[in-house]
């Protein structure tokens, strides 16, 4: 059995990190801030490879399944007897592979700030935000219940708000953390009703009795789940749908990918952490939870996720092509591979050898991790010492950052899909069951599979290669010390070697292990493909030459539109200042302000016209009011005599 | 626990104050005393959990009854349950936080304090009282400071805001007591709120009772569109004004609507529920739009909270145990968030003498705690888990989701929706004031809070992070008593 407190130990080690770090950090831990978080993460690094260890090799499989386990579940607050939101911990080979992940990734990243952020001076606030970050991930990975998800998804989401904003004083990083948030917001706005779509069908916020109740056909909870429907659309469809909207968001997915490539602006390593390997597939792994819910729904929401999969993934790889600000570049191969990742879950069915796409999908995500990492902290290297980072001033860096430029080659190997690379053997697998399932989708991705290999090896190039590099005059300080160093080493080692775990013998849809079978002339295509892509890129930008502004010339428009992000972002500032703000929001207070209170004042205005008149009556002549009294006997006189009779 | 002493310590420390000799007496009198209150209500909540714990479930306990006027039938009546346990705190910690931030008041210290001190007493009385009459009696004891605290300490239109307030209140109170007086011929010749909840009051009587009380009482929380005076009043008010007027004072509205007008009507709650709904949801998506154009931060707070008090109204139109809890937890929450709000921003005001959102920028940097707590009560008033915001609305929307038909669920969803416009103008709110460069260089000589101002901060984010990250004590406290008015409206 998992040891709970072992396991709790994990996510609360950086929570007591951005504790103290929030508290005491300015005073007491100064200077000692970056250490102490440091060593708090390796101890929940250490813990992590433990469990996973532990799970993988001693307990976790019972008659060759991987069994789930709840070791620990506290009561968090009770709508009513039977269903609360619980702070679970929850163990499966999902979510032990997850708290490697974002445990070494996490790791690497302290490790690689101590040296990238020095000399800061909120250099305790960032270590503080870090730490909240992976607490919150920790958290989500591990979550039991379907709310304690969206807690920590929000909290997720609030970290990277803090960080991207880290450089307050900057208004496009103020501007890029108040747009991520609001449009992940958005997205969570789906989730949250998902939530309570499939809480009311099926009576619990509990995940494994959630997907009990909703996967068995027949079952009162799933006739309910089936039986309403909306537009057509059963109420079990429609959630598990706003649920993919949610996760959509955060792992910006096309239309709701705006956000991220200005999430570019926080510092770095937290791209690398956040927007890269952990944070931004979070809605994959969101996906992965639900799958079995996800599968069973008619009309099948799957064939949404992978559609939205595919278009991201070439949509985004397409605008990578374009873009010259270097972590742009990675944010939109980010978005692309994330797209891959979700069209796998799209192609996938539940269980069996049918589940390939699902198995694929979380290889991918766990090679991803290692190489995009990878790259982010490498081009952070690059950044540090130029002091840009625009691909026009770099150029023939290979002799000034030669740890750099290796670990960036078998990171950009890897993406590309060449073997002996990670990331070959998950592309593979995710083109194999791709292929097997839906044969449009498997063209877009052979065909992204392309365009990646090329934008990779033009940032590769125009990096490390192209012309000369010319120092601008400022004192340069080598490549950046050992402390940045070592994580670049110890995730290339990653990049290099994590293909070759068999990693369908550990995760899989339904716990049951998944051979790989490895089909060589399958990977051929994808292989020249890519390699296609390398000489490409080679061609044209290994050297100075003007054959790439000759391209982009003959494309004229289609190149404009892609170097603008196909306008996107222009369609979203429409729609927020002139529907949202011109449209509702200055009707509202106009009419808040003009008509409601008018209204009120109104009233005001005519009870004193009114007290105004009457008070006249009230003169203080005797002689008036004689003259009223008489008037009214008169009058009551007369209607006594002639009407009442 | 005794009750009254609720009542006297309050009382006390009013007359010591009148009775003090200079301001800084005044000061620490007024700060004794409300951290007297303050123990005295935890002392209340832990007194009120043992004797939970040992079993004791009736409806009210330590309850208290002196006869006052034999011949009309009223008595001072005091007893609490959950609810009003949870009120007691609520006033008790804005009550601290509200003495603590008017350190610097200079302008007539003794009668200031003595307002404060008075609608404080005013809150106490009304969360304790069992009969109605005694329970309006204690309202009112809470307008007219109200009317003198924006009178002479307001700022801006003070004179317009402090008359409207009062008069519409007035307006309310007039609606409430005209419904109380049905209920007292109506249930033979009773004030008592226990003995009419024992009664059946016939359903044509309902109709016409209960939209008196819920609408008198919804006018002090501000139920669209009877909400007007809410953003006047608080932009003119001072600091204090503001946080005792939001934080305590709109929620003697709440209260009352759920208290007095529901759990005694429930017919006529059923009949009017899908008015309340619509109002609310109303309230809720149109206060947060209307708050998106808001260019002042009180008003910006002040229009959010007419959205954020929507949710309370929303919840009890829902009519569901799960709704009618989240509508309370929402009371609590709203009442320390925006009286956080509040502060926070009477300090910046104090500071840079604007309250505009264009003229500031870049407050992180040279007041780095303010622009925390700036941050932290943002992120509570945009419902971020953790904090109490986030548990108050989900308990609503929960609530809300049980009622299963397409009218419960379109305006589930309306209120749902306001998450992302309320994230909307937050964000803006703090990006312009607290992040940005410095926009005026008279700010970089400016001084982060003092230690008065720290403190009342620290009290209010512990209450909001108290609920945040371990809602269930206030949850189990809330529900048994929602339980027993939901009993009532389903007829059992």
């Amino acid at each position: 059995m998992p040891n709970a407190t072992i396991i709790a130990l994990i996510p609360l080690l950086p929570l007591a990190g951005f504790v103290l770090l929030g508290l005491f950090g300015r005073k007491v831990f100064r200077n000692s801030s970056g250490i102490l978080a440091t060593v708090l993460l390796l101890a929940s690094t250490v813990l992590a490879l433990y469990t996973a260890y532990e799970y993988f090799f001693v307990y976790g499989k019972v008659d060759s399944i991987y069994q789930k386990f709840i070791p620990l579940q506290l009561t968090w607050l009770e709508f009513y007897k039977g269903l609360s939101i619980d702070m679970g911990i929850y163990i499966d080979p999902i979510s032990v592979m997850m708290l490697v992940v974002v445990t070494f990734v996490s790791l690497m990243v302290h490790i690689y700030s101590l040296g990238y952020m020095k000399g800061e001076e909120r250099f305790p606030v960032y270590y503080s935000f870090l730490g909240l970050f992976t607490f919150s991930m920790l958290g989500l990975v591990l979550a039991s219940n379907i709310f304690q998800i969206y807690i920590f998804w929000e909290l997720v989401g609030v970290s990277s708000f803090l960080l991207i904003g880290y450089y307050y004083d900057k208004p496009s990083a103020v501007a890029a953390c108040k747009k991520a948030f609001i449009v992940t917001r958005f997205a969570d706005l789906g989730f949250l009703i998902g939530i309570l779509i499939l809480s009311f069908c099926s009576g619990t916020l509990d995940f494994q009795t959630l997907i009990q109740r909703l996967t068995v056909p027949g079952s009162s909870e799933f006739n309910t789940a089936v039986s309403y429907s909306f537009m057509g659309v059963s109420a079990i469809t429609w959630g598990a749908a706003l649920v993919f909207v949610g996760g959509a968001g955060k792992s910006a997915m096309f239309p709701l990918h705006i956000w991220l490539p200005d999430a570019m602006e926080g510092p770095t390593p937290v791209s690398a952490l956040i927007h890269a390997a952990t944070m931004v597939v979070a809605g994959v792994f969101l996906v992965t939870r639900l799958f079995p819910v996800f599968a069973i729904t008619t009309p099948n929401t799957l064939v949404i996720v992978g559609w939205v999969g595919a278009v991201s993934a070439i949509f985004a790889a397409i605008i990578a092509c374009t873009q010259t600000d270097i972590k742009r570049v990675l944010a939109y191969s980010t978005m692309s591979q994330i797209g891959y990742m979700m069209f796998a879950l799209g192609v996938s069915k539940y269980g069996g050898e049918a589940g390939l796409g699902f198995t694929a999908s979380l290889f991918h995500l766990f090679t991803h991790a290692m190489f995009k990492a990878l790259l982010f902290l490498a081009a952070g290297a690059v950044i540090h010492y130029v002091h840009s980072n625009e691909m026009k001033d770099m150029g023939g860096l290979r002799k000034q950052l030669p740890i750099t430029h290796i670990t960036f080659l078998i990171a950009c190997l890897a993406i590309a899909g060449v073997p002996p690379f990670a990331g070959f053997f998950s592309k593979e697998e995710i083109l194999l069951a791709a292929y097997q399932n839906n044969i449009a989708i498997y063209y877009i991705a052979l065909i992204t599979s392309g365009l990646t290999a090329f934008y990779m090896f033009r940032l590769y190039f125009n990096i490390f290669w192209s012309k000369p590099y010319e120092s601008h005059g400022e004192s340069h300080h080598g490549e950046g010390g050992f402390v940045m160093m070592l994580p670049l080493v110890l995730l290339a080692i990653g990049a290099a070697a994590a293909g070759f775990i068999p990693f369908g013998e550990y995760v899989s849809s339904d716990g049951t292990p998944l051979k790989s079978n490895f089909h060589l002339q399958f990977s051929i295509a994808p292989v020249v493909l890519g390699l296609t892509g390398i000489f490409t890129a080679m061609w044209l930008y290994r050297s100075q030459n003007d054959r790439p502004a000759k391209i982009a010339a003959s494309l004229n428009g289609f190149y404009k539109a892609a170097y603008h992000k196909f306008y996107i972002d222009e369609v979203y500032v429409f729609i927020t200042k002139k529907i949202l703000f011109n449209l509702i929001g200055k009707p509202a207070a106009w009419f808040d302000r003009n008509v409601v209170d008018g209204a009120v004042n109104l009233t005001g205005a005519t009870t004193q016209a009114i007290s105004v008149g009457i008070k006249k009556i009230q003169s203080g002549k005797v002689q008036q009011y004689a003259i009223y009294f008489l008037a009214g006997v008169i009058v009551l006189a007369a209607l006594f005599i002639y009407v009442w009779k | 626990m005794n009750l009254l002493l609720l009542l006297i310590v309050p009382l006390l420390t009013a007359l010591a104050v009148l009775l003090s000799a200079n301001g800084r007496q005044v000061k620490w009198l007024s700060f004794i005393g409300s951290l007297a209150q303050l123990a005295l209500a935890f002392i209340l909540l832990y007194t009120f959990e043992e004797e939970r714990a040992t079993g004791n479930t009736a409806q009210m306990l330590f309850e208290q009854r002196y006869p006052l006027f034999q011949s009309l039938n009223i008595s001072l009546h005091f007893g609490v349950d959950g609810i009003s346990v949870v009120m007691i705190l609520l006033t008790a910690f804005v009550s601290i936080a509200g003495v603590l931030v008017s350190w610097n008041i200079e302008k007539m210290t003794k009668e200031f304090y003595f307002l404060l001190l008075l609608l404080g007493l005013g809150a106490y009385g009304f969360f304790i009282s069992l009969d109605l009459f005694i329970l309006f009696f204690f309202l009112e004891i809470s307008v007219i400071p109200k009317y003198l605290l924006i009178g002479i300490w307001g700022t801006g239109r003070k004179e317009y805001s402090a008359n409207k307030l009062a008069l519409m209140l007035m307006g309310g109170s007039a609606l409430i007591l005209v419904g109380i007086l049905g209920l007292y011929f109506v249930a033979g010749h009773s004030f008592d709120l226990t003995e009419i909840a024992k009664t059946t009051i016939p359903g044509n009587i309902q109709m016409i009772v209960f939209p008196l009380l819920f609408v008198g009482f919804g006018v002090f929380t501000a139920l669209f569109p009877l909400h007007t005076w809410v953003p006047d009043g608080h932009s003119s008010a001072p600091t204090a004004g503001s946080m005792f007027l939001a934080g305590i004072s709109m929620k003697l509205g709440g209260y009352g609507c759920l208290r007095v007008a529901t759990y005694l009507l429930p017919e006529g709650a059923k009949e009017y529920a899908n008015i309340i709904i619509a109002l609310s949801a109303i309230a809720i998506l149109y206060g947060a739009f209307a708050t998106m154009m808001q260019k002042d931060l009180k008003y910006i707070n002040a229009y959010s909270s007419v959205s954020h008090v929507g949710f309370s109204l929303l919840g009890i139109g829902m009519l569901t145990q799960t709704a009618i809890t989240g509508a309370l937890i929402q009371m609590v929450s709203h009442g320390l968030m925006t009286a956080l709000f509040f502060a926070v921003i009477g300090m910046i005001y104090d500071r840079t003498h604007t309250r505009m959102v264009a003229e500031m920028g870049g407050l992180m940097k040279v007041m780095p705690f303010i622009a925390t707590i700036f941050f932290i009560v943002g992120l509570c008033s945009l419902g971020l888990p953790g904090l109490s915001g986030f548990v108050a609305e989900m308990t609503v929307l929960v609530g809300s989701w049980q009622n299963n038909d397409v009218f419960h669920r379109v305006a589930t969803i309306a209120a749902a929706m306001s998450i992302v416009v309320t994230a909307v103008y937050i964000l803006r709110a703090i990006a312009r004031t607290a992040m940005g460069p410095i926009k005026n260089a008279a700010f970089l000589q400016l001084k982060d809070a003092a230690w008065n101002e720290k403190l009342a901060a620290i009290i209010l984010v512990a209450g909001i992070l108290s609920i945040g990250i371990a809602p269930n004590w206030l949850n189990e406290l809330l529900r048994p008593a929602a339980e027993i008015i939901m009993n009532r409206i389903a007829g059992k």
